[in-house]
């Protein structure tokens, strides 16, 4: 690996940092009453909103429904995550100062994995906070569950919910994508070196 | 009679001239059915309609306060809409949300005759920057009760009320200088002062050797706006009527008019109106306050309160303060002259350059206008007509610089377009007269319906109107409007001024009686317009922050219920152990954090408005349950889907019962 790999493989790792900066993940709500909008707003340590009150607004119009609260405490892996976002970033730089091309493969595909879990983990808990409701909540429509879009928009009685990445997820692609180049760029590199050897 | 009212309405604007003469006999003649406005069409614009057509969704251009008058409340208009956007609750207690009922907002209305429920608010002023209007906030005087108050134009709440003590009728009041360092507060009534913070009691025969005016020097705090009574100046004993400050070149000055120079203790209708020369008063407050700091004020004790709300708590408090400081013109040599003006003038208004005092004198035939730099001029000539008081009094030559001849009937105020023109209200011949500052010649009119007292220009008291828009305030209703009973809403007209001709362009109805007017740009206030309270920032001692720390709890015969409220329940909404007699005091804590969901919270019987509570905040409902059974509370304020269950029970035993304190919301919690 030539030095430039080795920036871009930093370059990569710290990407992740945007995890910490931005969400993960944004779910809009625009209704009659909330022409303003309603932001809740997924990190990698945390859930808030567009304002300082936006979860408990969430959870007020949830809770006629009969949707459990959500609480930044309810979830493990707002704990855990972090730590995990921490042990790529470190693995990664030590990849790139290691200069192993292999490894670097092994960072790239170990981090899919782990986008992709988290990505299910997401749709799972949207599933189950969208359709495990209060039997005895105010409002009951037979039928209906209010599972939040995954990605794109949906119609939820008087919600149009819609789900977006944002900033942070940035930060994952960035590093799987940079990840790939310097695999991808390292692998030119050394097929060049070979054929030198070989010229000579 | 009808029909030959109309035709010689419609025939020429003169007309309003004769009409004025027995104008009061023809309208009473003509507004014995329930006709239509006699003067429908008159002046009005041809596109009117789209002109002061606010779209639904859309925002007004103009946040205008019209004071309320003797509801004692301030008005919030949308301009040119005309619609009604709020009623800020400053000197009356306001059975719709508590102000002055609740625990909190009680101590707003406390005086130094104990706790005066309403007033008679007359002139709102928008505190300035520059000589500008800034936005920030809007004092308002009190006038039955001397007192100013202060409204913070974040949240629209009064947030401060200052008692004016050797004060009575507390009308010329406030005017703020350009850059707030003080609002002036001038008094309407003299009394006999007894120099301890009170009237004397002596008989109203030594009027006038005895009776004394004041006027009041409150300092604001640049940053917070607080105000600080610093000194007072005790004048002659005449009746001080209206103020206004200078502008640039007259920017250390304020001028005010005075009437009953004759110093009659009755019947001042004719007591008041025997000279024919009462006087403008012109103070130079910077000298004022320069002698007030250099020990020229004296000082003597004195009675009177203040009452701030605090922000974070919600909580209003009494100070009590014990003495004034005070200035005599007599020792004070410059700071305050006399110029001589027509019988009985009513407003006195400065032209945006400053140069000219304008006083309506609502009995004169023409409206005197003076010159400042004449004044200076005087000043230095000592061109006097002797003094009083040790005042000096100036020749009416030597500073007069025009009148404006036939300018209407009764002449009350003027305010300016900032465009070199002038425009007066007439009330006796119910017009806005438009004349020139170059020339003083009347350039239009525009009849008003009817008997129109203040006018207000957006900025048109300041040194940069915006002159666009003229309100016509007017005192007499009668038929414009579908009839309402003997009591009728009073009339605003809305009129263009943007061009030569005035155009008429809107009537709508006000609330109670708006006396003075201010309008603002809505982009210098609307932005900064709170949308809820921090609940993190608040520190009433008896906030409750979560559902889990409510709680009941006696203290000896007083039951504290600290409640939450969030939609759709009061936490907690079953209360016992309350006996007969007890003072229930419900701490209820608006959970929410969103914008416009209050949750109001009233109980059965309660001898007590409801209380009604904005996101974040806390306040409290005193209640006294007077007998034994079960009482229902609930929400008043429709704040969602499910605000009908928005309700609960509170029990109460006879005294003496065992019945244990417990309280509890959905499941049943252990007694406290």
């Amino acid at each position: 690996m030539k030095a430039y790999h080795k920036v871009l493989m930093m370059i990569a790792s710290l990407s992740l940092g945007l995890l910490f900066l931005f969400p993960m993940w944004k779910i809009y709500l625009q209704a009659p009453q909330y022409p303003e909008g309603l932001e809740m707003h997924i990190w990698v340590n945390k859930i808030s909103g567009d304002t300082e009150g936006s979860l408990q607004n969430f959870n007020i119009l949830n809770h006629y429904i009969g949707m459990e609260p959500i609480h930044a405490d309810s979830f493990a892996e707002l704990k855990i995550m972090p730590y995990i976002v921490i042990f790529f970033m470190v693995a990664g730089i030590l990849v790139a100062l290691l200069g192993k091309r292999k490894m670097v493969l092994s960072w790239v595909v170990l981090l899919m994995i782990s986008g992709a879990v988290g990505i299910a983990d997401f749709y799972m808990w949207l599933n189950k906070f969208g359709t495990n409701l209060d039997p005895s909540a105010p409002i009951k429509v037979p039928g209906m569950t209010y599972v939040p879009p995954l990605l794109g928009s949906k119609t939820l009685l008087n919600f149009d919910a819609l789900s977006l990445p944002a900033m942070g997820s940035l930060g994952i692609g960035l590093a799987i994508l940079l990840g790939g180049l310097v695999y991808f760029f390292s692998r030119s590199t050394v097929h060049v070196k070979t054929s030198k050897k070989v010229m000579a | 009679m009808k029909s030959l009212f109309n035709k010689f309405k419609n025939v020429a604007p003169a007309a309003a001239f004769i009409m004025a003469v027995g104008g009061g006999a023809v309208l009473q003649g003509c507004s014995s059915g329930p006709g239509e406005g006699s003067a429908t069409a008159a002046g009005v614009s041809s596109d009117a309609a789209q002109a002061v057509y606010v779209a639904p969704g859309k925002h007004d251009e103009y946040y205008s306060f019209l004071s309320g008058g003797f509801n004692g409340q301030m008005s919030v208009y949308g301009l040119p809409s005309g619609r009604l956007l709020k009623i800020i609750p400053v000197f009356t207690q306001h059975g719709e949300n508590g102000y002055g009922y609740s625990e909190e907002s009680k101590a707003m209305l406390m005086t130094s005759h104990g706790f005066v429920p309403w007033d008679d608010l007359h002139h709102p002023k928008l505190s300035r920057t520059n000589g500008m209007t800034d936005g920030r906030w809007l004092f308002a005087n009190g006038n039955n009760t001397p007192r100013v108050a202060r409204v913070d134009l974040t949240t629209f709440e009064t947030v401060e009320i200052m008692e004016i003590p050797n004060s009575a009728g507390n009308h010329c009041s406030p005017y703020p200088t350009d850059n707030n360092e003080y609002v002036i507060a001038g008094t309407r009534f003299s009394v006999p002062l007894d120099m301890k913070g009170g009237t004397a009691d002596v008989s109203m025969n030594e009027y006038a050797d005895k009776f004394r005016g004041s006027i009041s020097f409150i300092k604001v705090d640049q940053d917070k706006g607080d105000m600080e009574l610093d000194f007072q100046i005790l004048v002659p004993g005449f009746d001080y009527d209206l103020a206004n400050g200078g502008k640039g070149p007259s920017s250390d000055w304020v001028f005010f008019t005075t009437y009953n120079t004759e110093r009659s203790g009755t019947l001042k209708e004719l007591g008041a109106s025997q000279n024919d020369r009462d006087y403008l008063a012109a103070v130079n407050w910077k000298l004022a306050a320069k002698y007030a700091a250099e020990g020229k004020a004296k000082e003597m004790p004195a009675y009177y309160y203040h009452n701030k709300m605090d922000k974070d708590s919600h909580m209003a408090k009494s100070t009590i303060k014990k003495s004034v400081r005070y200035l005599l013109p007599e020792d004070c040599p410059g700071m305050m002259y006399l110029i001589p003006a027509p019988k009985s003038p009513h407003g006195i208004d400065v032209d945006p350059s400053g140069e000219h005092m304008v006083v309506s004198g609502k009995l004169a035939a023409t409206i005197p206008v003076f010159s400042f730099s004449k004044m200076q001029q005087a000043i230095k000539d000592k061109a006097f007509d002797g003094e009083i008081n040790g005042i000096p009094v100036f020749k009416y030559e030597s500073v007069l610089k025009a009148e404006v001849p036939e300018p209407g009937l009764g002449p009350l105020h003027t305010e300016f377009d900032g465009k070199g023109n002038a425009y007066t209200s007439m009330f006796v011949s119910s017009e806005i007269v438009k004349w020139k500052l170059s020339d003083f010649t009347v350039v239009d009119r525009m009849p008003v319906y009817y008997s129109v007292g203040h006018l207000m220009i957006p900025g048109g008291d300041t040194h940069t109107p915006d002159g666009k828009y003229l309100v016509a305030m007017n005192k007499i209703t009668k038929d414009r409007y579908l009839p309402t009973g003997p009591e009728l809403a009073h009339s605003a007209q809305l009129i263009d001024i943007s061009g030569e001709k005035m155009r008429m362009l809107l009537d709508f109805p006000t609330v109670a009686e708006p006396h003075y007017a201010q309008a603002i740009k809505a982009e210098r206030v609307a932005p900064n317009s709170v949308k809820f309270y921090d609940l993190a920032k608040n520190t009433h001692p008896h906030a409750v922050k979560k559902e889990s720390d409510a709680s009941v709890t006696r203290e000896g015969n007083v039951v504290r219920v600290k409640m939450t409220a969030i939609r759709s329940h009061m936490t907690p909404d079953n209360i016992e152990g309350v006996q007969v007699g007890d003072t229930v005091l419900f701490h209820v804590t608006n959970l929410e954090q969103d914008w416009d969901v209050p949750h109001g919270f009233a109980v059965m019987g309660a001898n007590n408005a409801e209380t009604l509570i904005m996101p974040g905040a806390t306040q409290t409902l005193r209640w006294v349950p007077k007998k034994a059974g079960v009482f229902p509370f609930y929400c008043t304020d429709f704040c969602s889907a499910l605000h009908q269950e928005m309700q609960g029970y509170i029990r109460v035993s006879p005294k003496g019962s065992n019945v244990p304190i417990t309280f509890s919301t959905g499941k049943k919690k252990p007694a406290a």
